[in-house]
């Protein structure tokens, strides 16, 4: 079974599209990239699976459960299966690393051993145990990015959705995120990443699912980024696909 | 619960100037309202009073008229239609009512050499659609010197009294309104502040009242306080007042201001319970927008 699954979504804005029957399927413990140009309809995408979103159109099936008939009620249940970082971090200025990452917990009312133990855990995990009496002000922004990645994991979600989690980050920091990312994927967390980085989608050799107008123009398994069409055949363009494996067309 | 208290009174440290402002804005509403609220008490306490002259007619009596005739009279107005009682009351009779209704004031009654009041009957009337009559009637009495009928004027009260009350009303919903949003505001700016950990928040998977808590908890807890200091106000100076015009009053108006206990007590209540709505309702009505999604 899929752990995402996108049914020929539409998601329409006053102005222009954001998404145009969008058909996708992304398996349990996947790692993939979103790509595409701004204004592509990666946002769309991410904002629908978080119930942030209405579909206008078709149905998002996240681990099971039909995304577009929750009610209000349900949606935060249903944020708490899936974890989310951000390009700017997020974190609660006022709060410690340590209380950013329990925060997390303390909203789905877990109890305070639970805490104790799990919070150093993770923090572990990401190599900030020594960092978890500091406020995010005196952190790098690698650091920074590193504790949103905790607070997002410490619920064991079963999908960690990361918007451009390297997007502030120099080269060197977004490596060591990409290894982050990577080595949590590896536990079995199905990681969705939009980024802009090209050399990272084509160092990481992940699947490469690319967005234009708001429609899938590219999935392809262990590809590379692309952000316009080859120019001769018009194909988002694998210079070395693995074998069986499909081409997106425009 | 707890955590939604320590949250609040966190915010309230932090943004003490915005907390001051509301408490006073909230405080200077519910002192106006206060106001109303006294002056409306009173009148009411008035109106109601007045009303047992409403459905009574006093005759006053002849110096000098005798108990025959006294008694005869006395037995014709009971057979009249739409009586219900009547009373013969005697001058030593009306001069203690009159004592009482003096209040403290009322030992300047004892310099008095001889007691200037007249024997009279009071006619209570059963059916006030006959008072009329009856009225009529009690002037044709032998032994009558002046027949009091307050219909008219208390009538009239009655009109006043139904006008400041509508009107007290009117203004308590205004300022209500107002209070609410006052609070709806200074709450809303602090939920803008706050607007990036809230959509954090919501991200995570935290409930709307989960978010909600400790914004609620900030505003009972101005809404409770401008209560408390509005009711301490009003008491004191409601106290004052008493202490310095009741005499006046009853003189004038025989009839007392309500007692200052009582109606602080009651106040108290009513402005804890406004407070406290409108704390809630201002953060529901700033919240609503950023809890959309």
């Amino acid at each position: 079974m899929a752990m995402i699954r996108f049914d020929n979504v539409t998601k329409n804005y006053r102005s222009k599209k954001g998404l145009d029957g969008v058909s996708l399927e992304i398996e349990k413990g996947e790692f993939v990239f979103i790509v595409g140009a701004s204004g592509a309809g990666k946002t769309t995408f991410i904002k629908l699976i978080m119930k942030e979103l209405d579909a206008d159109e078709g149905r998002i099936i996240i681990d099971g459960r039909d995304v577009t008939k929750l009610s209000s009620r349900e949606i935060p249940r249903h944020r708490r299966s899936i974890g989310i970082v951000f390009q700017d971090f997020r974190l609660l200025p006022q709060k410690t690393v340590y209380e950013n990452v329990a925060f997390a917990m303390e909203i789905v009312r877990a109890r305070r051993r639970q805490i104790r133990k799990r919070v150093p855990a993770v923090l572990s995990m990401v190599d900030l145990s020594d960092s978890a009496g500091k406020y995010p002000a005196e952190l790098s922004a690698g650091e920074q990015q590193r504790v949103a990645i905790a607070r997002a994991i410490v619920n064991r979600p079963g999908i960690l959705l990361a918007d451009e989690p390297t997007g502030n980050l120099d080269p060197d920091t977004a490596w060591e995120i990409m290894n982050l990312l990577d080595r949590i994927n590896t536990f079995g967390t199905t990681v969705l990443m939009v980024t802009h980085a090209k050399n990272i989608v084509d160092k990481m050799g992940k699947r490469v699912v690319t967005l234009e107008q708001g429609r899938v123009a590219g999935d392809v398994r262990g590809g590379r980024y692309h952000a316009a069409p080859h120019p001769e055949n018009g194909i988002y363009f694998d210079p070395a696909p693995a074998p069986g494996e499909n081409r997106g067309k425009r | 619960m707890i955590r939604a208290f320590a949250q609040a009174f966190r915010q309230m440290r932090r943004n003490k100037a915005m907390t001051v402002a509301s408490i006073f804005a909230i405080t200077a509403m519910l002192f106006i309202l206060g106001l109303f609220f006294s002056v409306m008490v009173n009148v009411e306490s008035a109106a109601e009073a007045v009303k047992d002259d409403y459905n009574t007619i006093e005759v006053y009596l002849v110096d000098g008229t005798t108990k025959e005739t006294i008694a005869a009279d006395q037995e014709a107005v009971s057979a009249w239609d739409g009586v219900e009682a009547v009373h013969y009351r005697t001058r030593a009779e009306a001069m203690k009512i009159m004592k009482e209704r003096w209040g403290k004031s009322g030992y300047l009654l004892d310099g008095l050499k001889d007691n200037p009041l007249p024997d009279s009957f009071v006619i209570t009337v059963g059916s006030l659609e006959k008072a009329d009559a009856i009225a009529a009637k009690a002037r044709a009495l032998k032994g009558r010197e002046d027949v009091r009928y307050y219909k008219d004027t208390v009538g009239k009260l009655l009109r006043v009294t139904r006008f400041i009350r509508i009107a007290s009303l009117i203004a308590i919903a205004v300022l209500l309104v107002i209070a609410v949003v006052v609070v709806a505001n200074t709450i809303k700016l602090t939920v803008l502040n706050r607007a990036r950990e809230i959509a954090v928040m919501k991200y995570i998977g935290a409930t709307n009242w989960f978010i909600r808590g400790p914004f609620l908890v900030e505003g009972l807890c101005l809404g409770a306080l401008s209560a408390a200091i509005a009711s301490g106000v009003i008491a004191l100076l409601y106290k004052r007042l008493q202490a310095h015009l009741n005499d006046q009053i009853q003189m004038i108006l025989q009839i007392p201001m309500v007692d200052a206990h009582t109606l602080i007590i009651n106040m108290i209540w009513i402005f804890m319970a406004l407070g406290i709505s409108v704390g809630i309702w201002g953060t529901i009505l700033s919240m609503r927008r950023f809890l959309d999604t």
